[in-house]
Order: C-alpha cells, then sequence, then structure tokens
C-alpha cells in the first residue's frame, strides 16, 4: 500500500554510486580525449566552413570558439607547455563568426603576437587579426591600440605603431595615454615609461580579460624591477666611488645620504639583494617573470604562469 | 477471513501549483467484502470510486489508513496473484490480437507455459470472443474491449476480481453480455468487488452494496435490506371509472385506465383508503405494496433535499 | 523476474514496430542511395568522407529521433490506454516496467542501427568499390552512436515516468544538445569562481557526455579508435545510463498513478 521502503532505498544508494564512478570515467575520458579535441578543431579549421556547420547560430558559435580558445590557451599555459599552434585558428574562426567579439582581437594582441613561451609567436597573423578587427569595427580605439601594442612589442615597427596610436586617438573613448603615446613614441620608443603607458593602459581598459590583465600586472612589475635594479646599481656605483667598497645594504647608502628615491624591496616586497661585485638581484627571481635587470647570472627562467596573487 | 478489509483507507491531494490547497477524495473508508460475494461499490460520478480501487490495488498511495487483500498487503506479489483488476475505460494495446494480449497478460502473471495457449483459446470461448482472437484490438468494438478486459482480469483464475464501471460507454447487448459473464464468475465462486453507477445492475447482481458520495460512505448492506429502510407507498386497484375526493385527500397519485382506477399512496394511508373504498362499496382488485427500488435509496442518500418522487407506475 | 522484464521489453519492441517506426529506415536508405550516387559524380577524394559524414550523421539523428519521440511516451502512453494499471496489478514489480521499457526500446535502437549500418557500408562499397583497412573504424563510430542512444533513451524514460510527453520531449532534447556541447561547458566551469564555479561544475558533470562519443569526423577522416578510449566510453555510457534509470525506477516508485 506504500512505496517500498527497499526499491527506494536500494535505488538511491545505486544512483548515487553510479553518478560519483560516471563522474570519475568521465574525467579519464576527457585526458584521454585531450589530444583527440585538437585535431577535431583542425578538421574545421576553416572559418567559412565553421560559420555554415552553425546553421545560423553564430552569435553562440563564436562564443564557443572563444571559450574554447581561452581553455586552450590557459591549459596549455598552465601546463607549461611552449606550442600554441591552434591558436590563431581559433581566434580566426572566433571573429569570422562575431567580428564584432572585441575581446578575441585584445587576447590575440596579447598572446598570438609575442614569441614564445608567453605566447603564440605569430605576430603577423596577429596584425591580420587585428586589421580585420579594424574593418569591422572601425570606431573602436581598442582595437588601434591592440594593433599599435604589436608593432610596438614584437615587430619593433615604431613609425607603425605612432601611426596606429594616432589613427586611434582621435576616436571618442580613447585612453588619454593614446596622443602621448603617438607623440612620443619617434623619440622615446625604447623607454621604460613608454612601456610602462602601454601596460597600463592595457590594465586599465574596461573590457579587459582576466588572463590579459594579469599578464599586464606581470609586465608592469617586471618594468618597477628593471628600474628599481638600474637606479640601485647606479647608486651602487656611486657609493664605491665615494667610499672605494660596495655598499652591503640599503642602509649603507642610506648612512652615506644616497638613498633618495630608492626602493629596498621588489613590487612583491621581496627585498633586493646587494651583492659583493656592485650588482644588485632580486631574491625570488622565479616570481618575477619578464624582468630583464636583477636576474642572477646563469639563472634560466621557468616558463611564464600567471601568479595567484595577479 | 475477509476478502478485503478496508481500514480507515483516506486520501487527501494536494492542488495547486505554488499554494497547495487539501483536496480530500475519500474520508476514511471502513468496509469489508466476504469472500465469494458480488459486492457494489455505488455512487455518483467523482464520489471517490475510482480512487478507492487504485488504492485497494497500489497504484495510489492512501494518505491514511490500509486495506488487505486476502489478509495480505497488496504489495505482496502472492496476493496479486489471486486477483484480478480491469480499470475504466480499457484501450489496451491496440496492435496486438485478442490472443497475443491474453499471451502477454498470461506470461506476465507468471502462467506456464504448458497449457497456456489451451487456457487462453479456452477464456476468450468464455468471453465470446473465440472468433475474434486473431483480429487486431484496434477493430474491436467497445463491448469486444470490455470483455476481453475482463477476460485478462481473470484469465489466471484469480480469487478475488476487481472491476471499474464494467458497463460503461456499453450499449445494452454489451451490458447483458457482461452482466451475463458476471453472474458466471458469482457461480464459479469468486468474489468479485465492481464499482458502478448503473443502479440496475447492481440490484440485479450484487449480494452487498456500499454507496459512497463526495468521498463519504453512506450506507452498506445487502440490496433488501437498504431498500426496506425506504418509506414504502402502497398501490391500490379497483373498479371504476372515479376516483373518490376522499381518496384525493389522501394525497394518492391516481391514474384511470378504462374502468381500473389505479392509485399509489402512502403505506401510513393505508387503512384509511381500504375504509373510504368500502364505504363507497368500489371492489377492490390488489393492493400490493410498492418496494423502494435502489434508485430510491441512493437519489436519498446522495440528494438528502429530494423529495420522494412518484415511484413508477 | 527476468521473464517478466524480458516480456515487458519484448512487447516494447513489438510496439515499435507495429507503429512502423521501422519505416524511417526507408527514408534512410532513400538518403543514402541518393547521397551515393550523387557523390560518385562529384570530384575525387571526398567521396568516403561525404558518405561516412552523411551517413553516420543520419544514423545519430534519426536513432535520437527515434529515442526521444518513442521514449517519452514509453510511460504515459500505457497510462493513456490504462494498460499499466492492468500490468502493475499483476506480481509486477513497477521497477521490473521501467527496466523492461528500457530494454524494449534500446533494443529496437539497436536493431535499427545495424540495418542502418548495413546501409553506410553499402554505400561506402558504391562509392570505392572496394573496403580500406581504415573502413573498420567505422564500426566503433556505430558502437558509440548505439552508446549514446542508451543515454538518451534513459533520459526520455526518465522524463516519461513524472511528466507529460511535450515537456519530456524538450527536457530531453535540451540535454542531448547540451551534451554534445559537454566539454565546452565543463571548460566554461572552469573559467568562473567561488559558488557559481562549483554549481557550473556540478552541473557540467550531470549533464550527459555526448561529445566524447561522437567520432564521425574523426572516423570520416580514416583516424583510428584507441581502445582505452571505447572502454571507457562504455564505462561512462553504462554508468550514466544506469544512473538515470535508477532516478526513474526511485521516481516512479513513488508517483500516485492517478
Amino acid at each position: 500500500m506504500t512505496p517500498s521502503r527497499k526499491v527506494a532505498a536500494i535505488t538511491a544508494a545505486l544512483f548515487v554510486a553510479c553518478l560519483t564512478a560516471s563522474i570519475l570515467v568521465l574525467e579519464r575520458v576527457d585526458q584521454v580525449r585531450r589530444g583527440a579535441t585538437l585535431q577535431e578543431f583542425l578538421y574545421i579549421s576553416s572559418p567559412k566552413a565553421a560559420k555554415r556547420l552553425s546553421l545560423g547560430y553564430t552569435g553562440l558559435m563564436a562564443d564557443l570558439y572563444w571559450t574554447r580558445a581561452v581553455q586552450y590557451f590557459g591549459g596549455h599555459h598552465a601546463r607549461g607547455d611552449q606550442e600554441y599552434q591552434l591558436l590563431g585558428p581559433l581566434l580566426e574562426i572566433t571573429t569570422h563568426l562575431d567580428p564584432q567579439l572585441l575581446v578575441a582581437y585584445e587576447y590575440g594582441s596579447n598572446f598570438l603576437a609575442p614569441a614564445r613561451p608567453t605566447g603564440a609567436g605569430e605576430p603577423e597573423r596577429a596584425v591580420n587579426l587585428v586589421k580585420f578587427g579594424i574593418q569591422s569595427n572601425p570606431k573602436e580605439w581598442r582595437l588601434y591600440y591592440d594593433l599599435g601594442f604589436i608593432y610596438y612589442m614584437e615587430l619593433k615597427d615604431y613609425s607603425a605603431a605612432a601611426e596606429a596610436f594616432r589613427q586611434g586617438s582621435t576616436l571618442p573613448n580613447a585612453h588619454p595615454f593614446m596622443p602621448v603615446i603617438a607623440a612620443t613614441m619617434a623619440t622615446h620608443a625604447g623607454d621604460i615609461e613608454m612601456a610602462r603607458m602601454m601596460w597600463r593602459t592595457t590594465y586599465e581598459s574596461g573590457n579587459v580579460e582576466r588572463s590579459v590583465k594579469a599578464n599586464a600586472v606581470a609586465h608592469l612589475r617586471a618594468l618597477q624591477v628593471d628600474e628599481d635594479v638600474i637606479n640601485l646599481e647606479k647608486a651602487t656605483a656611486a657609493f664605491k666611488a665615494q667610499t672605494g667598497q660596495y655598499p652591503s645594504s640599503l642602509l649603507d647608502l642610506r648612512a652615506k645620504g644616497m638613498a633618495n628615491g630608492l626602493y629596498p624591496a621588489d613590487p612583491l616586497g621581496h627585498p633586493y639583494k646587494f651583492m659583493p661585485d656592485g650588482r644588485i638581484e632580486v631574491s625570488r627571481p622565479d616570481d618575477l617573470p619578464f624582468i630583464t635587470k636583477g636576474t642572477p647570472q646563469g639563472y634560466q627562467p621557468p616558463p611564464p604562469k600567471f601568479l595567484p596573487t595577479d | 477471513m475477509s476478502a478485503i478489509e478496508i481500514l480507515g483507507l483516506e486520501k487527501v491531494y494536494q492542488v495547486g501549483f505554488w499554494r497547495k490547497k487539501p483536496k480530500c477524495a475519500l474520508k476514511p473508508l471502513h468496509l469489508q467484502v466476504e469472500e465469494g460475494e458480488v459486492f457494489g461499490f455505488l455512487g455518483p460520478n467523482g464520489a471517490g470510486k475510482t480512487t478507492t480501487l487504485k488504492m485497494l490495488m497500489g497504484l495510489v498511495y492512501p494518505t491514511s489508513g490500509s486495506a488487505r487483500i486476502l489478509g495480505g498487503d497488496i504489495s505482496d506479489r502472492a496476493v496479486r496473484a489471486q486477483i484480478g483488476f480491469l480499470p475504466e475505460h480499457p484501450y489496451f494495446y491496440d496492435y496486438l490480437t485478442g490472443r497475443e494480449l491474453l499471451e502477454y497478460y498470461g506470461r506476465l502473471s507468471g502462467m506456464p507455459s504448458t497449457g497456456r495457449s489451451d487456457k487462453i483459446s479456452e477464456m476468450l470461448a468464455q468471453v465470446g470472443l473465440a472468433d475474434a482472437s486473431d483480429v487486431q484490438l484496434r477493430k474491436y468494438s467497445k463491448g469486444m474491449l470490455q470483455r476481453v478486459g475482463i477476460a485478462q482480469a481473470i484469465l489466471h483464475d484469480p480469487k478475488l476480481v476487481f472491476l471499474d464501471e464494467p458497463m460503461s460507454g456499453l450499449d445494452p447487448m454489451g451490458r447483458r453480455e457482461v452482466r451475463d459473464l458476471m453472474e458466471k464468475l458469482k457461480r464459479q465462486g469468486k468474489t468479485i468487488f465492481f464499482s458502478t453507477h448503473i443502479l440496475s445492475d447492481a440490484e440485479a447482481l450484487c449480494d452487498r452494496v456500499a454507496i459512497i458520495h463526495l468521498g463519504e460512505l453512506r450506507g452498506v448492506g445487502a440490496v433488501e435490506d437498504l431498500t426496506a429502510k425506504m418509506r414504502g407507498r402502497v398501490e391500490l386497484i379497483w373498479l371504476g371509472k372515479t376516483v373518490p375526493a376522499a381518496i384525493q385527500a389522501l394525497k394518492a397519485e391516481c391514474f384511470v385506465t378504462g374502468d381500473t382506477v389505479r392509485a399509489v399512496l402512502d403505506e401510513s394511508q393505508q387503512d384509511a383508503a381500504i375504509e373510504v373504498l368500502r364505504r363507497e362499496r368500489l371492489r377492490l382488485i390488489s393492493l400490493t405494496p410498492v418496494r423502494a427500488s435502489l434508485e430510491d435509496y441512493f437519489l436519498s442518500q446522495v440528494q438528502p433535499a429530494s423529495t420522494g418522487k412518484g415511484v413508477g407506475a | 523476474m527476468n521473464a517478466r522484464i524480458a516480456n515487458i521489453a519484448a512487447n516494447t519492441f513489438r510496439e515499435a514496430v507495429r507503429d512502423r517506426v521501422l519505416y524511417n529506415l526507408i527514408v534512410f536508405a532513400l538518403l543514402m542511395s541518393g547521397a551515393a550516387i550523387l557523390v560518385g559524380q562529384i570530384s575525387i577524394g571526398i567521396e568516403k568522407l561525404v558518405v561516412i559524414n552523411l551517413g553516420l550523421t543520419a544514423v545519430s539523428l534519426f536513432g535520437v529521433v527515434i529515442a526521444i519521440f518513442i521514449g517519452i511516451g514509453l510511460v504515459s502512453k500505457e497510462i493513456d490506454k490504462r494498460t499499466l494499471y492492468t500490468v502493475l496489478s499483476r506480481p509486477v514489480r513497477r521497477w521490473e516496467f521501467i527496466v523492461g521499457k528500457f530494454f524494449g526500446l534500446t533494443g529496437t535502437l539497436i536493431v535499427n542501427t545495424l540495418c542502418m549500418g548495413i546501409g553506410v557500408f553499402a554505400a561506402l562499397f558504391y562509392v570505392s568499390h572496394k573496403f580500406a583497412a581504415a573502413d573498420a573504424w567505422v564500426l566503433s563510430a556505430l558502437y558509440f552512436i548505439v552508446l549514446q542512444f542508451l543515454i538518451i533513451t534513459s533520459l526520455a524514460l526518465f522524463f516519461s515516468s513524472f511528466s507529460s510527453p511535450l515537456l519530456s520531449a524538450v527536457f530531453a532534447f535540451s540535454l542531448f544538445v547540451i551534451g554534445s556541447f559537454s566539454e565546452d561547458v565543463r571548460g566554461f566551469a572552469a573559467m568562473t569562481h567561488g559558488v557559481e564555479r562549483w554549481l557550473a561544475t556540478a552541473a557540467a558533470y550531470v549533464v550527459p557526455n555526448i561529445s566524447a562519443l561522437n567520432v564521425i569526423s574523426k572516423v570520416a577522416h580514416g583516424g583510428a579508435i584507441p581502445g582505452d578510449l571505447v572502454l571507457l566510453n562504455t564505462g561512462y555510457a553504462l554508468l550514466y545510463s544506469a544512473m538515470v534509470l535508477f532516478a526513474a525506477i526511485w521516481v516512479f516508485e513513488y508517483r500516485n498513478l492517478k
């Protein structure tokens, strides 16, 4: 007359068992399939084919491919891989399906253009991608920024960069740095200040994807470290000139009144080390990707990853 | 051991999507059906008959109360092997033939394969479907469907048979056929519990009936006992052409046909009426008590406000 | 117990056949023949690709449609015809009924797929005039499609056990579509944080993983299917369908069959 308790209990228990087991098996399947899915993307590497297959739901397909691109790059990055062959095709398909997906162009300029292991090392492809974006969205200042960024950072083509920034600076809502960068590009291309402005623009712009922002922060830190190390080494050289010896810490410099405007620690709070030969080294080089100064001798940087604090 | 023992079986539904309001389909029911009985479960549509049957079958779970069937619980497979059920408005699998349907049900009931085929032929003959046994059910008439339904209910020779409105939707011939079948089952000693709202069938077939209305039991007992509870009337027939005024004063219904008069009046007025006839020197031909029919009893329970209508001539 | 389940399964199969479901094979045959003949006239190199892609996609989609259309009515039809009441009044347990229905429909789909598989191979032979070793992988693609049917059938049956046919169709079809993108759903989930991540991941794992069972384009390009994938997929499909069946049994056990 009442539902069978025995049946209910047994089926509930078996349900939970099967659920757990199926999840475990699924994780294994995912691992086995990881290589396979990538190959499958190649089967539709033509953006036109992807468009046809989406049966008109191009917006959704674009979002899907966008997720795949981010997953792909993020996954490889996390595993320390250095090859990102499929990033280009994925971004191309994404933007073909939805030319107004601005994040995709930004991602391309930040991760498709830079050399390995930071990015896929395909700056020309990235340029073409962003140019396509500009074609479809001529009033988006960010795209001109992205283009200039690639020219400046990877291709070192400063006149092309300046031109892109100039064009972008005239558009609505352009970041105030744009005209400055455009104007000073010619003369101050190699300056730390130029690079700093660039990265700050990237970081501060509204529409930015998480790993892009993290990347910008890492670069800004590195610039700060470079600057600090240069200044500290200038001070230690001056100290040597004055006292005949290198200082062993910042206190020595302070005693001699030479510590103005100098920082004892890097942006992460680890103190700079004063080496006996007058050089300055960072305490934890692995935490500071992208620095060009202050690394110990013979130091090999590990593949870059985004820190938890980013 | 009673065949069916219903102990306080109750069903309350929660209706509505957001705020659930309780709707009582069956108030706590107490009932007993003995073995070998033909028991009629009567009530208007929506009274709770099908709900009760479904609870007995284990298809609907009661809110409270319980029932014992052949001394056991309905979830016990041994009990279910001993019962047969015919639901209301059956359509069955229309793509099967009569024989295939019974084969299916026979297998599910666990009938052994030896002799099963013969039993099925016999059953089909018994319900009068021998000619249609290889015709697909979609070509069956309503009466034939009802009969094959009874066939599947009695196929495995159960002790107790439950029928929900077995006559519904049938023409008089169909109803006759089903009634004959039920009488046959009764003679075989089976217990039959059936619900209906056709009172004449119940009157003819049942040993005992229960009347249910708006989820509540309104009366149980043998048909004669129930109808005897109704206040009776008497019918007087005498030779004559007119109705004496005194008789009319007794609130009699009178009908004149040819040279006889028929008057129907309350039995309490019986003596007064006879006195009038004697005074007027009218020749009394017959004096018969008019038995209330089950319908009267039924209506009295179901519509307490109605005044007793004139019982038919 | 097994005899009753087998009986219910056999009857479900018989119903599908007599309901002329298998006529879909005629449409399929026409489709395959037409495609094979047309493709034979197009440029070289991609006939096999087209035949396998088209054939296997048709097998998959036809089957899913049948699984859903019949699956949603497995329980509700029995209620409409009142047969459910007569079946359950016999010594048949409610769970035996569900399991029997499941096997009946999957049996139908397996037979359907076998016939279609023959059709695909026939078309393949027609366009390439011989079989290559790589064609054997088409069999594993067909096997995976059958595994996919197990999952879809169990889902349709689950919804049918408590919901109307229309809603059941919507739910089952939605889960099929989402399941086809299940890897992407898990990708989405990995990109969220906090509470949303937990919820999204939970949802992502409950959704059936249909995408892993779709190896059609790989097989069309002559790719091999690794043995451990076959094993894992089999395990997953069986576990997932079983899980959904248990849920169906549980729901059905508690249902008031008004």
